[in-house]
């Protein structure tokens, strides 16, 4: 890739002016500003063995928004994601989950606190049935014993009943019910992306991450997880926060996207905004930025 | 929706409840009336012990995907345990000295289960043969468990549950089954409920079952607490039920091989491959020595025998790795379906 590392100066124009920067929020404060704001990082930064992933990266999500992020490959989208969700701990900055602050987001609560996600691969349990998969996702809720599971009577058998209920649901909803007792391991891969999304929608999270959920998939089943992802937010309020490569996809499906470039954020708007902006046209076609010469841009 | 072409497969169903009242009518009318006493000593007791311990190390490595190498240890806790129990406290009710013994082998399987809160894979193996090392040499060097026998063999009591003996051949075959039998259902219903669920989550994807809110460390725990309850009561038919006198060498390292090898040929994951593999186990060296002198006659003595057993043993475990890992319940639920199609 010939693509310089040049979109510093492009980083704060870019950033819509209704939108209060979460910096501004004390460390001791410990609502952010906005009220809305359902997810907030504050100037995270994350390096790998001395590369830089994320550079002073803020996001605000507001409740019941899909946002997206988009950019090039290594342009630390993912990491971001897994900053919020807890499976990295930021260098610099904070996440607040809900009007809650951490250092590090404790992914052992992270479904107490609302928040579910998927992976950029499947992270299926592919040994369990598509139902099986998806009732595991409501594990958060339960609170019987072995023996009490052992025995099934009283309190796993409610939870057991319930967890069932609103897995057939979810499954129903995100057209599952032919495949609920095939084993997830043997499904075709575009249906394991959805079965991954139902189990993470079953514990009906207010936020959802989405890693690159349509990674992989051919057009058609990319418009059809976009509907998928877009009912989801319609039919429960979700929060939803995805990610994904293909800039196409994305602007018909957000409310908001957010550019990352070389892991700053170079741009954070509506789609219309976003498409229009110099640095992220600049950022995925490859232009060689001020001083640079144009061999080195791909 | 298209491509739903592959056949569907529930992951734990045991055959219906049919077909496992019929094993159990054989099992407990059929057998003790027709099979010599020579099939239950040497092919159905044994039999029954190592499914049982089996089955255990398949709640610890088909289900919850960590693999052990101290299934011996803990089989030898039990039996030992057990012995100590009924000799110290005599007049204890057997089943709770079976219970007595199963927990003594979950307190060392929790113990030595503790590394696998940061190990996994062929590291947490190694760290379990410690349990290995560790309970055969105890039980040598310290001869108060075996009441002063300073090789440490025991010599194990009769056997009666609330004053009936079970101590003919029969009667130590059903005491046999019938602990092997409430121990499966119960793990049957282990399995199908949310904790085997979440044994599975663990083994397919530590880091999603995290995530969704899985308690990794307790259920990792749990999962060699479960197993090694079970293996103890295994030890326990084996020494009581079966062998009756017994020394800690045992209950070595190629004792804890065979259970795993039962488990990978008959079938990880399965209930059933417990029993599919521990069946072929014990009579496949029968079936060996058979064919071996009937072919060879006399140039097959019991040191070619030995080693041709390892040899073939061997052989189909690599076998079955490469070509059906779901093992010998795969092989015959396929077999089933082709001869017996609806089922």
């Amino acid at each position: 890739m010939g693509v310089e590392r040049g979109a510093v100066a492009f980083e704060h124009w870019a950033y819509p002016h209704d939108l209060p920067l979460e910096a501004e929020a004390d460390e001791g404060v410990s609502l952010p500003v906005d009220h809305e704001a359902i997810v907030a990082a504050h100037a995270i930064s994350i390096s790998f063995g001395g590369v830089k992933a994320l550079s002073d990266v803020d996001l605000t999500v507001r409740a019941g928004q899909i946002h997206a992020i988009i950019g090039p490959n290594g342009a630390g989208k993912s990491s971001l994601l897994n900053v919020i969700g807890g499976l990295y701990q930021a260098d610099h900055g904070t996440v607040s989950i809900s009007g809650r602050r951490f250092r590090k987001v404790p992914t052992q609560r992270l479904a107490r606190l609302g928040v579910a996600r998927t992976f950029q691969n499947l992270a299926l349990f592919k040994g369990l049935s598509v139902l099986d998969n998806v009732v595991t996702g409501r594990v958060s809720a339960a609170r019987a014993t072995f023996v009490e599971n052992i025995i099934g009577l009283g309190r796993a058998r409610r939870e057991e009943e319930s967890a069932r209920a609103a897995a057939l649901e979810i499954i129903g909803f995100l057209d599952l019910a032919e495949v609920k007792d095939r084993v997830a391991g043997t499904l075709p891969y575009g249906i394991q992306k959805r079965v991954e999304l139902a189990r993470a929608l079953v514990s009906k999270p207010r936020l959802v991450l989405l890693d690159e959920p349509m990674a992989g998939m051919t057009a058609t089943e990319k418009q059809e997880m976009a509907q998928f992802v877009k009912a989801t937010r319609d039919s429960f309020g979700t929060t939803i926060i995805l990610i994904e490569h293909d800039i196409g996809v994305v602007m018909g499906l957000s409310d908001r996207v957010a550019v990352l470039d070389y892991g700053r954020k170079i741009a954070d708007g509506s789609p219309e905004e976003v498409q229009k902006d110099q640095a992220v046209i600049d950022a995925y076609l490859g232009v060689a930025h001020d001083g640079e010469s144009q061999q080195e841009a791909a | 929706m298209t491509a739903v072409t592959i056949e569907s497969r529930k992951p734990f169903s045991l055959p219906g409840w049919a077909a496992t009242a019929a094993v159990l009518g054989v099992a407990y009318v059929g057998v003790p009336l027709l099979a010599s006493n020579y099939v239950l000593e040497a092919l159905l007791i044994p039999f029954l012990a190592l499914s049982l311990a089996a089955l255990g190390l398949n709640v610890l490595t088909g289900y919850a995907g960590m693999v052990s190498l101290g299934s011996a240890a803990f089989m030898a806790v039990g039996a030992y345990t057990a012995y100590n129990v009924a000799l110290r406290l005599p007049g204890t009710p057997l089943p709770l000295v079976l219970a007595v013994a199963g927990f003594a082998a979950a307190a060392i399987g929790l113990l030595f289960g503790l590394p696998s809160l940061r190990l996994r894979g062929f590291y947490l193996a190694v760290s379990t043969l410690a349990a290995q090392f560790f309970v055969q040499w105890a039980l040598t060097k310290f001869d108060w468990f075996s009441n002063g026998n300073s090789s440490g063999v025991i010599d194990t009591p009769p056997l009666s549950v609330f004053g009936i003996g079970f101590d003919g051949t029969i009667g130590r075959y059903l005491f046999a089954l019938t602990v092997v039998t409430v121990i499966t259902f119960l793990v049957h219903r282990l399995v199908i409920s949310q904790t085997g669920r979440n044994f599975i989550a663990i083994r397919d994807n530590e880091t999603a079952a995290r995530v969704i809110g899985v308690p990794v460390l307790r259920t990792k725990l749990l999962a060699f607490g479960i197993s090694s309850f079970i293996i103890g009561v295994a030890g326990v038919l084996w020494a009581f039920a079966y062998l009756r006198t017994v020394e800690p060498a045992g209950f070595n390292l190629d004792r804890s091989f065979q259970i795993l090898f039962i488990i990978i040929i008959g079938g990880l994951a399965s209930i059933r491959g417990a029993f599919f593999g521990a069946a072929l186990i014990v009579v496949f060296p029968l079936v060996l020595s058979r064919l071996g002198s009937f072919l060879l006659g006399g140039l097959f003595d019991s040191g070619v025998l030995d080693m041709s057993q390892r040899i073939v043993l061997g052989a189909l475990i690599i076998i079955f790795l490469i070509a059906e890992p779901d093992g010998l319940v795969a092989l015959w639920d396929r077999f089933r379906r082709r001869v017996f199609p609806g089922t």
